[in-house]
């Protein structure tokens, strides 16, 4: 090491394998998406079948009323699952906030739902809504209640697949909100209390405001997973009955693999893509590793 | 509660919040909660196991039991067929693969970043910060067309490849703020004794970075392991991982319930002993990047 100008090299040689493997499984995939966009070609066809139509695919995603109606499916489930899981997830843990003893076993339990594979979410949510033998009919029954074909009609299906999203997710909500809340400076509320505030102010007037940043950064993490899911409902539902649990990534999904349409599903992931960093960028404003690289303490 | 009789408490080191005197009422409801709490997280998981342990008969049955006769059938069905020590084989080689690849590229990554002011070092950082929100749909396709003009889709080793692209954007944020606790007169120090900068690197930040390592690994692992549409798109008979596998008991006719739970337990075993053996690190890894630990 001793000339200077293979010292500048220093950090490039570390960067370098990641660098080539994020290139290579992820932005050349992403260009190429973009890229298919303007094609019309059927996967398994040669690519030398492939036709130039310019922005037709795109244009046909703007008035394609599948596409829309996925999209507000997309939407009433983020609007519905998330806020459930952030009212939920921050009222436990205000609630549950003080450290007891054992809590270490809680939180483990907690984890388990985010740890196991979607799929097998999926697998189990579907048997637990069966309509002739789901364990949640025979619940149901107990209380004299008829039971449902809960995935076979749209607005039930809609709800268990809510239902399944929030089992999955209050658990990450109430464990991030929990941390923020421990990690508060005690001295704060301390200093509220003596001040006369009640637990009532204490929550909405110092802790939440406090744990602001870690809040919406929560909120826009589940916002995302939301446009990115597909695996559960892939398993549950696949999308149905008719359109009425078809997230957007299972639509783009089906559009490619099912319908083999491609240049439609890339003008689709393109315009998952655009509302992903949207979200995506709106963490970063709020919380920037890269700003301001001193150590915050 | 009364904050007179604690004049002269020291403000750099306030009380955990647990100083009201804790009384039994408030205790119980407060315990009483996190096992209701427990129990709607773990009912649904127990279904699963104790389908999986149902004939074929108990599992039709429309009165839902807790009770019955335990059959290992399904698991050796499932375990019995053709391909499954296959699909296991495969699981185990991507999954370590991948989590391996991972740390050790995302690692110096990580490192370059939190320790070099370089040319390029912003769009890097802001380019892998956005990545981390790919959706995998967006990728499906793309990478199905270009793997397999490249003569890798039906490999282990597509597989493996965008799985660690998908991993490291994470990877190397978390470990970002490990590396940036670490103090760099460390470094400094070991530069001084006469450490090139590599060996500055392996002997002295690596060991430091321990826990999020695991942390990093627990992630890694948890979506290579778990991963089932990009594995369902890119792998064939031959290299089929095992959630890519369970679709095959997905027919026209039905789901063949026995054997598809025997197979998602096999699945879920190994996420559930890693979250038993380290949830610490599992937290630590949910909460990194929004709350300081």
């Amino acid at each position: 090491m001793n000339s200077a100008r293979l010292a500048r090299l220093v950090p490039y040689a570390y960067i370098a394998p990641a660098l080539a493997i994020m290139v290579v499984a992820l932005v050349l995939p992403i260009v190429d998406a973009v890229r298919l966009g303007f094609y019309d070609w059927g996967m398994g066809t040669p690519w030398t079948t492939a036709k130039w139509v310019g922005w037709e695919a795109f244009r046909e995603v703007l008035v394609d009323r599948a596409a829309w109606t996925s999209m507000g499916v997309t939407l009433a489930f983020v609007a519905v699952a998330v806020s459930a899981e952030m009212v939920l997830g921050v009222a436990l843990a205000l609630f549950l906030e003080k450290p007891v003893r054992g809590m270490r076993v809680f939180r483990t339990v907690f984890v388990l739902p985010m740890m196991i594979a979607p799929i097998c979410v999926g697998l189990v949510w579907r048997y637990i809504f069966d309509a002739q033998f789901g364990p949640l009919n025979h619940l149901t029954s107990l209380f004299g209640l008829a039971p449902q074909a809960w995935l076979a009609e749209p607005g039930l299906a809609f709800a268990a697949m809510v239902a399944t999203d929030i089992w999955q997710w209050t658990p990450f909500v109430f464990i991030m909100v929990l941390a923020a809340l421990q990690g508060m400076d005690g001295s704060v509320i301390e200093a509220s209390r003596i001040d006369g505030a009640t637990a009532w102010q204490q929550i909405w007037r110092v802790k939440l405001p406090i744990i602001k940043p870690i809040l919406i950064v929560t909120l826009l993490m589940r916002m995302i997973d939301g446009f990115r899911g597909l695996e559960v409902i892939y398993v549950m539902t696949f999308g149905g009955p008719g359109q009425s649990t078809e997230l957007f990534s299972l639509h783009i999904y089906k559009a490619a693999f099912i319908s083999q349409k491609l240049g439609y599903a890339s003008a689709l992931s393109v315009l998952l893509l655009v509302v992903v960093t949207v979200l995506a960028v709106a963490v970063l404003l709020v919380a920037n590793p890269l700003r301001g690289d001193a150590r915050r303490g | 509660m009364d904050a007179v009789t604690l004049p002269l408490r020291p403000a750099a080191t306030p009380a955990p919040s647990a100083e009201r005197p804790s009384r039994l009422l408030p205790a119980l409801l407060h315990y009483g909660v996190l096992v209701f709490l427990s129990v709607l997280c773990l009912a649904p998981i127990a279904i699963l196991a104790l389908t999986a342990l149902k004939t074929e008969a108990q599992i039709f049955d429309t009165r839902w039991s807790w009770l019955f006769m335990p059959t290992l059938d399904n698991f050796r069905t499932v375990l019995g067929e053709d391909n499954s020590a296959r699909y296991l084989g495969n699981s185990i080689v991507i999954s370590v693969a991948a989590t391996v690849a991972t740390l050790l590229a995302g690692t110096m990554a990580a490192y370059a970043l939190a320790r070099f002011r370089f040319l390029g070092r912003a769009p890097l950082g802001y380019g892998t910060l956005l990545l981390r929100t790919l959706p995998p749909a967006v990728l499906a396709v793309p990478v199905f067309v270009i793997w397999s003009g490249w003569g890798i889709a039906d490999t282990l080793f597509g597989v493996i490849l965008v799985y660690t692209g998908l991993n490291l954007p994470f990877t190397i944020w978390l470990l970002y703020g490990f590396i940036e606790q670490v103090p760099p007169e460390l470094e400094e120090a070991a530069a001084i004794d006469g450490c090139g900068p590599f060996m500055v690197f392996w002997r002295i930040v690596l060991p430091l970075l321990k826990p999020g390592l695991a942390a990093a690994a627990i992630f890694t692992f948890r979506l290579a392991w778990n991963e089932f549409i990009l594995s369902f798109i890119l792998t064939n008979r031959a290299t089929r991982t095992l959630p890519a596998a369970i679709s095959n008991y997905i027919t026209d006719s039905g789901v063949e319930w026995g054997k598809i739970m025997a197979a998602g337990v096999l699945i879920a075993l190994p996420p559930l002993i890693v979250t038993f053996v380290a949830a610490k690190q599992i937290i630590t890894g949910l909460t990194a990047g929004a709350v300081k630990g």
